[in-house]
């Protein structure tokens, strides 16, 4: 099928220089940081705060808010991209590698499920968190991540559609097989790779 | 094809624009017959593909503006800085074709079994989805309680304004204007705020089922005071457009 053309439709964004090859198919490239959420912005008080890793109903470790900030973090640029096709590079965070996480539990797990306040959740492979790939961020831009961009922490996985980045994180359950978290369960691609446009299921 | 098939890769099809209507100055609603339509529930959104003469193309979502059952639409607002929503809503004439595919989302969705009362609250072009659940409402004979509160710049930007003062049975459109109110306004003046919601929403007694839609700075008052006055967080489903 050849796609009907829009007579009078123009390109009008241009990728600047730098740009080129960093922007996914059906993406453009946005200077605001939008926000995507199902629901209200949870608020969970830091001295409540903690972050598991969890498998078949145990906690194998568990952090409090003051232990995760001696953890030894990292500060990344990186790429971001929406499923509601904005992306934005160049995105500056900082925060826990998951290796340095999954360093202080024993496994051989192949998925993890990432488990939020508010009840949202989203599915990834371990190989997808591992070797330098994903971080559990608690800044963004040099400030406190805030509340609504899911603050205090969110996963920070920035070759996958930003979703699966799941905001208000509090752990990574460990599993034998892949579940579909929140988003995947509502309509969107069990693992959202932007650069092969993954973005509903069966795509 | 039938509701239960099961859901492979939503595919990209060629729609016909059949009608274009303007709302306001800078909104339109938009006509497309699409052949083979599966269906849809109300609160879903389809992806639109445009081509260029060049073979460029450009993506974006836009909620289905219409019940299920009735002729697929989309409602448009121009963003000025934008680059598919200027077209959409200038150049593009009935009989010309662009591709589409959906419905798309499962979350944000209304259906008659899953009850209220409903409290839909909107902030301009996010009135879209939840014009879509009223109609589903009305055309499936539902008489879950709802109530819509619509906030909007000055009455000149109220969309659908005809159509929502028309329902009645149980379904009741509430407005609000936050920059200006002509002479003799009676609706709400300002942004919805926590006393407005406090005299609109349910009590959360009732069990209610919010949605709420619009630009994020409103989506987040709103859902934050809804979960204030008792609203459990996962009865309040919001999506959000815009900006920062």
């Amino acid at each position: 099928m050849s796609s009907p053309v829009s007579r009078g439709f123009r390109h009008l964004r241009r990728p600047s220089a730098g740009e080129e090859g960093r922007v996914p198919p059906g993406q453009y490239v946005t200077q605001g940081f939008p926000v995507l959420s199902a629901g209200p912005t949870p608020h969970t008080p830091l001295p409540e705060w903690t972050f598991s890793i969890r498998q078949g109903g145990d906690t194998l470790k568990s952090w409090t808010w003051p232990e995760f900030q001696e953890l030894p973090a990292q500060t990344v640029t990186a790429d971001i991209h929406c499923v509601t096709r904005w992306s934005k590079l160049n995105t500056l965070w900082r925060g826990v590698s998951v290796d340095t996480l999954l360093g202080q539990v024993e496994h051989d797990a192949p998925y993890v499920l990432a488990f939020c306040d508010g009840g949202y959740t989203a599915n990834l492979p371990v190989k997808d968190v591992t070797d330098g790939r994903a971080w559990v961020a608690f800044d963004y831009d040099g400030q406190p991540l805030q509340a609504e961009h899911g603050g205090p922490a969110r996963l920070l996985v920035p070759h996958l559609y930003f979703w699966k980045s799941a905001k208000w994180v509090r752990g990574l359950e460990l599993l034998d097989h892949d579940e579909p978290g929140f988003w995947e369960t509502y309509g969107y691609h069990i693992y959202g790779d932007p650069w092969r446009e993954q973005r509903y299921a069966g795509d | 094809m039938a509701r239960t098939a099961v859901r492979g890769r939503l595919t990209w099809q060629v729609a016909t624009v059949t009608s274009v209507a303007e709302e306001t100055d800078s909104v339109r609603t938009i006509g497309l017959e699409v052949p083979g339509w599966p269906g849809h529930r109300a609160g879903q959104h389809l992806d639109v593909r445009l081509t260029a003469e060049d073979g460029y193309t450009a993506e974006r979502s836009y909620s289905v503006a219409t019940a299920d059952g009735e002729p697929v639409a989309i409602t448009v607002e121009r963003l000025d800085d934008g680059e598919v929503s200027p077209y959409l809503t200038a150049d593009l004439r009935a009989g010309d074709e662009l591709e589409l595919r959906g419905p798309i989302g499962r979350w944000f969705v209304w259906d008659t079994s899953d009850g209220g009362p409903l409290l839909l609250v909107a902030g301009g072009s996010g009135v879209v989805p939840l014009r879509a659940i009223l109609r589903h409402r009305q055309r499936s004979g539902s008489d879950v309680p709802l109530r819509l509160l619509y906030s909007s710049r000055t009455l000149a930007d109220v969309i659908y304004h005809r159509e929502l003062d028309q329902y009645r049975d149980g379904a009741q459109v509430i407005y609000t204007l936050t920059r200006s109110q002509p002479p003799g306004w009676t609706g709400y003046s300002g942004r919805v705020d926590a006393a407005m919601l406090a005299q609109i929403a349910w009590p959360a007694s009732q069990h209610p089922l919010a949605f709420v839609c619009g630009p994020t700075r409103f989506v987040e008052t709103v859902a934050e005071q809804l979960v204030a006055v008792g609203y459990p967080p996962g009865r309040v489903k919001t999506e959000r457009f815009g900006g920062t």
